[in-house]
């Protein structure tokens, strides 16, 4: 089968083409470097089946960094029929000069010019003929994100694979210093075929951007615009998970109850009361999550991460950190796992795990599901968003707290440059892959880990035979008990322990879990939680959740991306200690102060 | 007049051209990737809070670049 490979410079819109070409949902973002993996996907191509690999983003040849050795690792291994080399048309002065790297390899390539777009907009006119006789490639003009001239690329790429010579696995090791010669060659091809207007700018985004990067205003703003956010998330995201609740609850009482009646009591209660309950409390949370991730999409997609990341890097270097350390903490507000491969654009090892270290306290989504949860429970529908908001709060409170005390261990003196890209928006289509992605990965989630984190629970809380499930006598009841030494004093009871204990290995579990613990579903696990235990409890057991050991997809990835025992050893312990000791300190305080 | 300063010294709305590099060779790639390379003219469009980076265009291309690396870049002002 003949390969093709995307290669060009972040944030030249590779991942977007790869997604048009390959009908795939690739993560795409407006940030350069959220493609740190080979991605590949089969294709029909001229009646042939091609395989088509999204490389991560390359400045140069040289690759320092672990996201650029992927592109090497890849071309010393890897036989290439065809490369697709992505530019982006309206930076087209400065990135040919990868292009012409390529050329010195002799590299079967078609040239490109993404984002036609916006170059046409900026009045920038660029002679693509001429610069297919100039670089010895053919040469076009497309649109990835909206699809145009998109139909003449697949031409194009369909002869040029039918005629081109592959180029054999091998190693780069010649040295590609962008040389005087270069240099001179790419600002000539640039002057024949390129028409730059005298005023080069994007007025859109620099009018933003005056607001928006504000000395005294644009932190601020960053902060109102992040809970402005999350308040939407919930305000949108609660009427629809209580609907889907009720869904859930009905299916229940009026076809899955009478269906299953005939069945053995024990049998009977597993199927309900374990497996249908947990999934179907799990599974209410879905439409949440796919609006916070739909406004996640247009958050990084428009292009302010850049800004974030500029607006605190100069907070972030006195804690060892920088702005890409920053923008991964948001990025992890989805999930941590993406977040952890993202530094894999830093070159710095000391940066790059104090990075991972801190990581895992962003408040993920899965996590969002159990707050959301318990604050709807246990708090007025006034007070739940800022409750909420609170523990966002706390995880920039934890990251501070932890890269204070371990930048030490962790020195970095890595030099920091990052490109600001104009502001964009996604298209609907755009929003409607990542949502569709989002329910995909839920399915693959809860076939993996919930359904049995589900199972074992109830196992627990009905074993031995014949006991009351949850009650003191139930082996979850014995390991509540057991713990009960070390969490009371954070205020947390032995039915949310044993939910604990199941979080580690994924959190959307520890609701799954106390519906079965509970024996409760919907509204009326909500009631049931209520009576039990009081704000503060609720409130220890949240910081409780947000801090403690990562799920076993985050240790998993930092384990494979850190290559270190100790390092994996310490991102397991050092949160689990944490979340004791803040959990411990608040609850403590609080009924000190006499709530 | 024009002198060479360090780039860091650079005030907003200022224009020049880069001179000398005196950074590690990684970094230097990624800085000519981007699109600064020896030779080439930039402004500074702002600076970040907090002696925080600046903001420069080249072409058509906006990036930001610490203070401290800032300042091993020799510019013609």
């Amino acid at each position: 089968m003949k390969r093709i490979a995307l290669i060009g410079m972040p944030n030249a819109g590779k991942s977007t083409l790869f997604n048009r070409m390959s009908g795939g949902s690739a993560k795409v973002a407006n940030w350069p470097g959220v493609t740190v993996d080979l991605l590949s996907s089969k294709l029909l191509l001229d009646s042939d089946m091609v395989e088509l690999v999204d490389l991560p983003g390359i400045y140069d040849l040289h690759g320092f960094s672990d996201d650029e050795q992927v592109v090497r690792h890849f071309l010393a291994n890897n036989t290439v029929d065809l490369v697709l080399i992505v530019v982006n048309a309206s930076q087209i002065d400065r990135q040919l000069s990868l292009t012409l790297q390529l050329k010195s390899l002799d590299m079967p390539a078609v040239i490109l010019l993404n984002m036609a777009d916006e170059s046409k907009k900026l009045g920038i006119s660029i002679d693509t003929e001429k610069l297919s006789t100039e670089l010895g490639y053919p040469t076009l003009l497309l649109s990835a994100k909206y699809g145009q001239g998109y139909a003449e690329a697949y031409k194009i790429i369909e002869s040029s694979l039918r005629t081109s010579h592959s180029r054999p696995a091998q190693a780069l090791d010649q040295d590609f210093a962008v040389d005087q010669a270069m240099e001179t060659e790419l600002d000539n091809i640039v002057k024949h075929s390129v028409d730059f207007p005298a005023q080069i700018g994007n007025p859109m985004t620099e009018k933003i951007d005056r607001v928006a990067l504000h000395p005294v205003f644009g932190l601020p703003l960053f902060f109102g615009f992040m809970f402005m956010m999350f308040q939407a998330v919930y305000t949108i995201g609660g009427p629809l998970q209580e609907g889907t609740a009720w869904l859930f609850g009905t299916f229940r009482d009026i076809a899955l109850v009478p269906l299953l009646s005939a069945l053995p009591p024990l049998l009977n209660g597993f199927l309900i009361g374990g497996v249908y309950d947990g999934i179907a409390t799990v599974a209410s949370f879905v439409p949440i999550i796919i609006v916070f991730f739909l406004f996640m999409a247009v958050v990084e997609d428009s292009g302010y991460l850049s800004r974030a990341a500029f607006l605190m890097d100069a907070l972030m270097s006195r804690m060892g950190l920088d702005g890409r350390s920053f923008v991964m903490l948001l990025m992890g507000f989805g999930c941590n796992v993406p977040a952890l491969m993202g530094t894999r654009t830093m070159r710095s090892r000391g940066l790059r795990l104090l990075t991972m270290l801190v990581i895992p306290f962003s408040l993920c989504s899965a996590r969002l599901q159990v707050f959301v949860f318990i604050t709807t429970a246990l708090f007025s529908p006034q007070h739940a968003p800022i409750v909420l908001f609170s523990l966002y709060i706390m995880t920039f409170v934890v990251v501070i707290l932890t890269a204070l005390l371990f930048k030490g261990r962790f020195n970095s003196q890595e030099p920091f440059a990052l490109e600001l890209p104009p502001y964009r928006l996604p298209t609907t289509r755009q929003m409607v892959l990542r949502g569709w992605h989002e329910i995909g990965y839920f399915l693959k989630r809860a076939t993996k880990f919930i359904t049995i984190g589900v199972v074992m629970v109830w196992i627990l809380t009905n074993m031995p035979f014949g006991v009351e499930p949850a009650s003191a006598a139930s082996w979850s009841g014995m390991i509540g008990e057991f713990m009960s030494p070390i969490l009371s004093p954070a205020g947390i009871n032995p039915e949310l322990t044993v939910a604990l204990i199941f979080g580690f290995v994924a959190k959307e579990i520890v609701i799954g879990a106390l519906a079965v613990i509970y024996g409760l579903e919907g509204s009326a696990l909500m009631a049931g939680i209520a009576e039990q235990i009081d704000w503060v409890q609720a409130y220890s057991f949240m910081l409780f959740t947000l801090i403690y050991t990562p799920c076993l997809s985050t240790i998993a990835t930092l384990r494979a991306e850190a290559k270190s025992g100790w390092f994996t050893t310490l991102a397991l312990v050092w949160p689990l200690t944490l979340a004791w000791v803040v959990s411990a300190g608040f609850y403590q305080a609080a009924r000190f102060l006499g709530y | 007049m024009k002198t060479i300063q360090r780039l860091s010294d650079m005030k907003v709305g200022d224009t020049a051209t880069i001179q000398a590099f005196h950074v590690d060779t990684g970094f230097k790639y990624r800085l000519n990737g981007l699109g600064l390379r020896i030779g080439k003219t930039f402004e500074v469009i702002r600076h970040a809070p907090f002696n925080g980076p600046f903001q420069l265009r080249i072409g058509s291309t906006e990036l930001m670049l610490r203070k401290r690396d800032a300042h091993m870049i020799e510019v013609l002002i």
